[in-house]
């Protein structure tokens, strides 16, 4: 990616930011804009990481095939389990890293 | 300790009972601080410091990983100054080692980042009165964690000065976030590949994205978002992450109507 791009890039996503973050101050008037717009806000964060978590555990599976990429499945598997249980994030994030050394030692 | 208590207790109501003073000036209260902007900075600060424990190995794993998506030291950095969000400065880097065009990651972001507004809208009541320069501020440094903090100060009474504690929950966030970029992109190139540490990523999102599932108009819109997401892999740029996300909020919306 040429530099010109990707500053373009930044200047334009520090735009976008920080619009997001100041259009409730700057326009409190925002909050007649219709209900179904502030109670469709609510569903972003889980609409928007769901694709993400989807479309990077997909990334290993087109590159490698099922059978080279299980051992991250497995661990991405066994990080829901417990980070739905504990609902933390430091149990999410250490035991899906441990648990993929540990079954890629195994993979050999 | 009850008979230590009570006199203190009682000599409180007797200071409230015994005022007569102009309206405006409440009694004053011995057990709580006199409020200046330092003391409520300070506090702002001091609350943010547990949540920082979390985001500091962001700090430091985006570093890393925008070396190895081919972004320049100076380039990682300004993605942290100016961008300042840290989940939407990780999908970039996936755009940006794709080599996807500028319009593109600056749409992807402002997906990712529509969730702030959500924010604006509940901090908007309690900044109306401050002048412009602290609006831009306060919503510069408004991010999920800082929020997170600071909502908590606007149920607590006195809010006289209280957006010095937003600002102190903000600027230590900042501070952090800034100075673990740095540090990652320093020394993030000498981690090994083979810890494999870009799985962190998707580990750091699957952790976001648990606690945002609370309800099943949620969870429809996690589920219906990722297999669009998977479905619609081969389009370009990501394009299919980001029409997952429209219409998994779409399908919320259908899903929280049935109910």
């Amino acid at each position: 990616m040429s530099p010109g791009t990707f500053w373009l890039a930044v200047a334009g996503g520090m735009l976008v930011t920080f619009a997001t973050r100041v259009s409730f101050f700057a326009l409190p008037h925002l909050d007649r804009l219709p209900p179904l717009f502030r109670r469709g806000l609510r569903f972003v964060p889980p609409a928007v990481l769901g694709a993400l978590v989807a479309s990077m555990l997909a990334g290993p599976i087109a590159e490698v095939g099922l059978v080279g990429a299980w051992p991250r499945l497995a661990a991405a598997g066994l990080a829901a389990v417990a980070g739905w249980r504990t609902k933390n994030a430091w149990v999410t994030i250490g035991l899906g890293l441990t648990a993929l050394w540990l079954l890629q030692a195994l993979a050999g | 300790m009850v008979p230590q208590r009570i006199p203190a207790i009682l000599s409180r109501m007797l200071a409230r009972l015994r005022y007569s003073g102009p309206v405006g000036q409440p009694p004053m209260d011995e057990t709580a601080s006199p409020l200046t902007p330092r003391r409520e900075f300070l506090d702002g600060v001091r609350d943010q410091l547990p949540l920082l424990l979390g985001v500091v190995p962001f700090g430091l794993i985006f570093g890393a990983l925008a070396l190895e998506a081919g972004v320049s030291p100076m380039g990682a950095q300004g993605l942290s100054l100016f961008v300042f969000a840290g989940s939407a400065q990780f999908v970039s880097l996936n755009l940006i080692s794709t080599n996807a065009p500028a319009a593109v990651i600056v749409f992807t972001i402002f997906i990712v980042n529509l969730r702030h507004a959500l924010y604006s809208a509940s901090l908007s009541p309690h900044v109306q009165h401050l002048p412009t320069r602290w609006k831009v501020l306060l919503a510069y440094l408004l991010t999920d964690e800082a929020f997170a903090i600071a909502q908590r100060r606007y149920v607590r009474p006195r809010l006289e000065l209280a957006h010095w504690y937003t600002l102190g929950t903000g600027v230590a966030l900042w501070a952090s976030w800034q100075a673990s970029t740095l540090v990652g992109v320093l020394f993030g190139a000498r981690i090994p590949a083979s810890w494999s540490l870009e799985f962190a990523l998707p580990l750091t999102f699957m952790a976001m994205l648990l606690p945002s599932l609370v309800d099943r108009p949620s969870w429809a819109a996690a589920i219906s978002g990722g297999a669009l997401a998977l479905a619609l892999r081969s389009l370009p740029y990501n394009l299919g992450l980001v029409l997952g996300a429209m219409v998994g909020v779409a399908v919320a919306l259908l899903a929280e109507k049935d109910r």
